[in-house]
């Protein structure tokens, strides 16, 4: 079992037979296939599969067979019937962004620079919520945003909300849901370039006559840099493929692509369609990824 | 200038405090809901006060079921996707490849896929190649998009590894696999467990592959979102406040036990690595 590299120089390591140097050459790869193998056939040949899918002909059904026509058409169709819900679950997902962003940022950099020996502590309240089940989280909601609940009494009161105004079943209720789910992606990520940030620096700017904003805007801010990349797309991406908050949260009228390719699949049983929508989606969010990357560098993100 | 400067030191706290509570309030309300006798199968709102719910969680057979089911298939998942994973990272740390940025590539997509196509393209391979779904092809899955989680978890401890114990070690003649099992291992193991923990509770809580790919085989996510159609029991809220409770606790645990470790090494100074494995 020699899991460990040759060593380093200085070290001479007893020279090696032959053989030995081949099976050490040999190695990194004995160590990988298991793994890669299970993606490569669990998560890249479904995916070769899916896209080959998206171009079945859409008159076949599951009971009579699939036929393979390259219906390139799919695309075109299920933009034109679906373009409103996958506009909503970028909106909606962009919408939380915005939101995660404005309560995840000062959180992150209030355990990073301020909380002191608290540090840990609080940093186990932004995970906790991800104790428990995510759907039992979201049904949670369901109960604070319910008509007969206190927030909705409270905001009629103050007539923030009309007498007969609700909160559940609107798209507040979902952007909420999605917001609150997804936070902690984007605030570990934050925390973690945050945290590295040395408070001297600020104190440099300060010095140099900087205002708070200035010296936020041109010294936090691109120096966090890595991890608001990072958390942004881990908010992202989850928060646009999700149908579950739609669904608990929601109405069919804040649908979102995640419950037309839910339905597509699982209920409709159109196979072709609910293989173009979903290809679609990866395609638009690789899109967002990768323009991403570009700009921060894959080992940063990972 | 320091009184606004204090104000604004505050002012970050306090909103970090305000959107800590919202993060905390629907754990809350899980909390309290476990305590309610709703007043029907369709209402999500505070009615009664009881312990029922609490003395008999497995009043609703089906729902047990589904969490001895979730149990059972995070385990198989956690123990194949960790083995596989922690592989995967030694020989992205410890060695120099071909093909490297190609296997960083398919341990990073599975990550930065939307989980929706994931199932939907498993779910698009099973039904072509006739494998009927259930119980395995479940596991499969969760295996699937838990390994690059365990890659870069242990990945990250290795490549804050200390080289030179190890060299050390080699320098007093133990072998290499002795090296392994008294100073690599011992060393990157809490790596290993962060990562086993965080693949079950990834495979326990996951939804949305799970529902392309379970056919009939109802896990506690399942059960949770068949039942918010027809009515949620209240003891869900009882599954989901235990297991908060569980995990609190291990949380707990792990940080009192490096807090002591510090301690000790303050006292007696740096345990040896050799010495702690033992």
């Amino acid at each position: 079992m020699t899991l460990l590299a040759p060593t380093r120089a200085g070290h001479p390591p007893p020279a090696p037979p032959a053989a030995r140097s081949g099976r050490r050459r040999l190695l990194p790869y004995l160590l990988l296939l298991p793994g890669a193998a299970w993606l490569l056939i669990f998560f890249g040949v479904p995916l070769v599969q899916l896209a080959a899918a998206s171009l079945y002909d859409p008159s076949g059904s599951l009971s009579t067979g699939y036929a393979m026509t390259w219906a390139v058409g799919n695309y075109p169709d299920v933009l034109q019937a679906y373009w409103p819900q996958f506009l909503r679950s970028f909106g909606y997902a962009g919408l939380a962004l915005v939101l995660a962003l404005l309560l995840g940022y000062p959180l992150a950099y209030a355990i990073a620079q301020k909380a002191g020996r608290w540090k840990n502590l609080l940093l186990v309240c932004v995970v906790a919520p991800m104790f428990t089940s995510f759907l039992v989280r979201t049904l949670a909601w369901k109960t604070i945003l319910s008509d007969n609940g206190a927030l909705v009494g409270l905001l009629r009161d103050v007539h923030l909300l009309a007498p007969d105004g609700r909160l559940l079943a609107t798209p507040f209720a979902v952007v909420l849901g999605l917001t609150y789910n997804f936070l902690p992606f984007l605030v570990l990520p934050l925390y973690a370039s945050l945290e590295r940030l040395d408070p001297r620096l600020l104190e440099a700017a300060t010095d140099l006559y900087a205002s708070p904003v200035q010296a936020f805007r041109r010294v936090t801010l691109p120096l966090s840099m890595p991890g608001l990349v990072a958390g942004t797309l881990l908010f992202f991406i989850p928060a646009s493929g999700d149908y579950i908050n739609a669904e608990l949260l929601g109405t069919p009228n804040e649908y979102m692509i995640g419950n037309v390719i839910d339905s597509a699949f699982l209920v409709r049983l159109d196979y072709p369609q609910g293989a173009a929508l979903s290809f679609l989606l990866m395609a638009a969010i690789l899109a967002v990824v990768f323009g991403y990357l570009r700009r921060a560098g894959t080992e940063e993100v990972l | 200038m320091r009184l606004s400067r204090w104000l604004a030191d505050r002012w970050v706290m306090i909103v970090a405090l305000l959107v800590l509570g919202y993060l905390a309030l629907p754990i809350l309300v899980v909390a309290a809901l476990s305590f309610n006798r709703p007043s029907s199968r369709l209402s999500y709102d505070f009615n009664e006060f009881t312990l029922d719910n609490w003395r008999q969680p497995c009043a609703t057979s089906d729902m047990c079921d589904a969490v001895v089911r979730s149990v059972q298939i995070g385990f198989l998942a956690t123990v194949v996707a960790t083995v596989l994973g922690t592989l995967m990272a030694f020989a992205l740390v410890r060695h120099r490849f071909r093909g490297r940025s190609g296997i960083n590539v398919l341990i990073f997509l599975p990550m930065a896929t939307p989980e929706l196509v994931m199932g939907t393209s498993l779910l698009a391979l099973f039904v072509s190649a006739g494998v009927p779904q259930g119980f395995w092809t479940i596991v499969i899955a969760h295996v699937m998009f838990c390994v690059s989680f365990v890659v870069v978890t242990v990945k990250a401890r290795l490549a804050g590894m200390d080289r030179r114990l190890e060299e050390a070690a080699m320098d007093l003649y133990a072998n290499e696999w002795q090296t392994f099992r008294r100073i690599t291992l011992p060393l990157v193991l809490p790596g290993i467990v962060a990562a086993a923990l965080l693949a079950f509770s990834l495979s326990f809580d996951d939804f949305i592959i799970t529902n392309f790919n379970a056919g009939t085989t109802v896990t506690f996510p399942m059960y949770v979102w068949g039942a918010a159609q027809r009515g949620i029991p209240p003891q869900v809220n009882v599954i989901g406040t235990a297991m908060f409770a569980v995990a609190l606790l291990l949380v707990g645990l792990s940080s009192l036990r490096g807090r002591r470790a510090r301690r000790a090494n303050l006292l007696v100074g740096p345990a040896h690595p050799a010495r702690r494995s033992s």
